[in-house]
């Protein structure tokens, strides 16, 4: 049985703490020059990419935990802290993504649209322009004003605000039961804890799809698919287990959490792996039922991406999300190679990062504003200092073990 | 001239064959081979198993599958008989990939089965090999080569220092089930 100090504190200061400053000053000075250099659009393409990204992460915390409880599962119990601190920003990450998407909405530009000139918002504005859905306005949308009863404003921020409070409580609720047993002991707080991820579980498996179908599917809002919520679930899972793999492993080597071992590293590891799939599968599913139904109004969702400028990038999407972890994860020698873990978590954020850019920009910037240049890179920088800054300082509150986690011998003597 | 080929060490408990491997090891005695009903966390590493090779072999039937199945969809849809379906290209790629996959999985898994089945002797009308009956049931055996470990007296005390039930000194390698 290996010795371990149940007291260890994350202490939240030195490199850590500037460089993550440093990179959301780098993020404001983006947006800031994003505004003032005239690509507003582009701008608020970026801020609800990075503020959508930020936000699953965090939710993707409180699942993961709810998922440790519902199974039962003993060998997370020495880790569970790190997605509960992720559990712990998502109010603030909730916040930023409903006054991103309020901004975007409420303000407006005009644009010429075949020769008319249309006061549109920065986002949404396949739905949400004026008079889409007015008989005899003179941009009536007969199929948009179909879904209108849906895709209206008051209830589109509405349903976000109570999806993202519900979500809020429940990871609240699942940090302070975590918290209450480090002093208390006992079953209670653990039984307290499955009951609450089962209902939380129930709530996020059919709110989720809506939540994606509201925030990115309704950008361009003649298509939809119904696996486009499902594929968003796999991209928030896959995305923030690779950065509970990657947390876990840069805490570990600065010192942190010596008792996570290569056998968690290599479960995190498999299920990186295996979500990697995961997500393919459904992004295929969905691509090949396009490609074969060829329905005008699905394959203008692809159209779009298979425009020159965003082909390339198309296809870069599959080799990141798909070819590099199946490729470099496949064996268990790689799994438990810690550098290499890293790197493939690393290019899985970014290959996610992709995905949500080409699932937003094709639908909201227009020919004349698309780019990749200071903004994005800018905008992505912020949001990851803001998102490491917030967790770190949530990480630092309590210890970093949970010490009376009734599976925590069982973790801590976790052996693939 | 003693005529035992192999001397087994039979255990009711797992924790105790443990540690028993660990006294013969410490001795420099090498051990033949461990029996256990139920998988026993961390024994591989302690008897220095090698790791399996079946996930080569796996992944070498996974790439034969996809191949197989490609080439066969190539033969058909696009040289021997093309068709026009829903106008698309006869040579379409998205259309090849979840036959592609399928048989990738189809293959390496009945691959994996039967390279399973010939690296452990295991078919129809094989009496299976066992070195002793109740390592199968609800005893924990250790096996030891007795021709190349001569020192018989201290490996029999040894396992009964470590709580041996049973000692046995066979003189037949395996007793089947015949």
């Amino acid at each position: 049985m290996k010795a371990v100090s149940y007291d260890q504190q994350f202490e939240f200061s030195g490199k850590a703490k500037t460089y993550s400053l440093i990179a959301i000053a780098i993020g404001l000075i983006a947006l800031v020059l994003g505004f003032l250099s005239g690509h507003t659009e582009r701008t608020f393409a970026n801020l609800l990419l990075m503020s959508y990204y930020f936000a699953s992460v965090c939710m993707q915390g409180i699942l993961f935990c709810a998922i440790q409880y519902v199974a039962q599962a003993g060998w997370s119990a020495s880790i569970i802290r790190i997605p509960q601190a992720y559990a712990k920003v998502l109010p603030y990450a909730a916040f930023i993504l409903i006054a991103i998407i309020t901004l975007g909405l409420i303000t407006s530009h005009e644009v010429l649209e075949e020769g008319k000139k249309i006061v549109e918002p920065y986002l949404y504005a396949h739905w949400a322009t004026k008079g889409l859905s007015v008989k005899g306005s003179e941009n009536y949308d007969a199929i948009i004003a179909g879904k209108s009863v849906f895709l209206n404003i008051p209830f589109f921020i509405g349903r976000l605000i109570v999806f993202l409070g519900l979500y809020c409580i429940f990871g609240a609720l699942l940090t302070k039961y975590s918290n209450n047993e480090d002093n208390l002991g006992g079953m209670l707080n653990y039984n307290k804890s499955f009951k609450m991820s089962a209902i939380f579980l129930i709530i996020f498996g059919f709110t989720t799809p809506i939540f994606a179908f509201d925030a990115i599917m309704s950008l361009e809002a003649h298509y939809y698919s119904t696996l486009f919520g499902w594929y968003n679930f796999a991209a928030m899972w896959v995305s923030g287990l690779s950065v509970l793999t990657l947390t876990v492993i840069i805490l570990r080597q600065n010192g942190y959490m010596a008792w996570v071992t290569d056998n968690h590293l290599h479960d995190l590891g498999k299920l990186v792996f295996a979500f990697s799939i995961f997500w393919t599968y459904l992004w295929f599913s969905q691509f090949l039922l396009t490609y074969y139904a060829n329905l005008p109004e699905e394959s203008i969702y692809y159209y779009r991406r298979w425009e020159p400028e965003f082909k390339p990038w198309f296809w870069l999407n599959i080799v990141i999300n798909f070819c590099t972890p199946v490729l470099l994860l496949m064996s268990r020698d790689a799994k438990r190679t810690t550098t290499l873990l890293k790197y493939v978590c690393i290019a899985v954020l970014c290959g996610h990062w992709l995905d949500y850019y080409l699932m937003i920009m094709p639908g909201t910037v227009g020919p004349e504003g698309r780019g990749f240049g200071f903004e994005e890179i800018g905008i992505a920088l912020g949001f990851v200092g803001l998102f490491v800054f917030l967790m770190l300082t949530a990480l630092s509150k309590t210890s970093l073990i949970a010490k009376k986690h009734p599976f925590l011998e069982e973790s801590l003597n976790h052996h693939i | 001239m003693d005529s035992t080929k192999y001397i087994l060490g039979i255990f009711d408990d797992p924790d105790e064959m443990m540690k028993g491997i660990d006294n013969l090891k410490e001795k420099g005695i090498s051990i033949y081979d461990v029996f256990s009903p139920m998988p026993i966390h961390g024994i591989e590493n302690k008897l220095g198993v090698k790791e399996s090779r079946l996930p080569i072999a796996a992944f070498i039937f996974g790439c034969t599958g996809c191949t197989v199945a490609f080439c066969m969809l190539y033969y058909m849809l696009v040289h021997d008989w093309p068709q026009n379906i829903g106008g698309k290209p006869h040579f379409a790629v998205p259309d090849f990939v979840p036959i592609c996959f399928e048989w990738t999985v189809l293959f390496s898994s009945f691959g994996m089965v039967f390279t399973y089945f010939y690296a452990n002797h295991l078919f129809p009308g094989r009496a299976p090999r066992v070195m002793d009956l109740r390592a199968t049931d609800d005893r924990f055996v250790i096996a030891i080569n007795a021709k190349t470990n001569t020192a018989h007296d201290q490996i029999d005390s040894l396992l009964k220092e470590a709580g041996a039930v049973e000692i046995k000194h066979n003189d037949r390698k395996y007793v089947s089930y015949e």
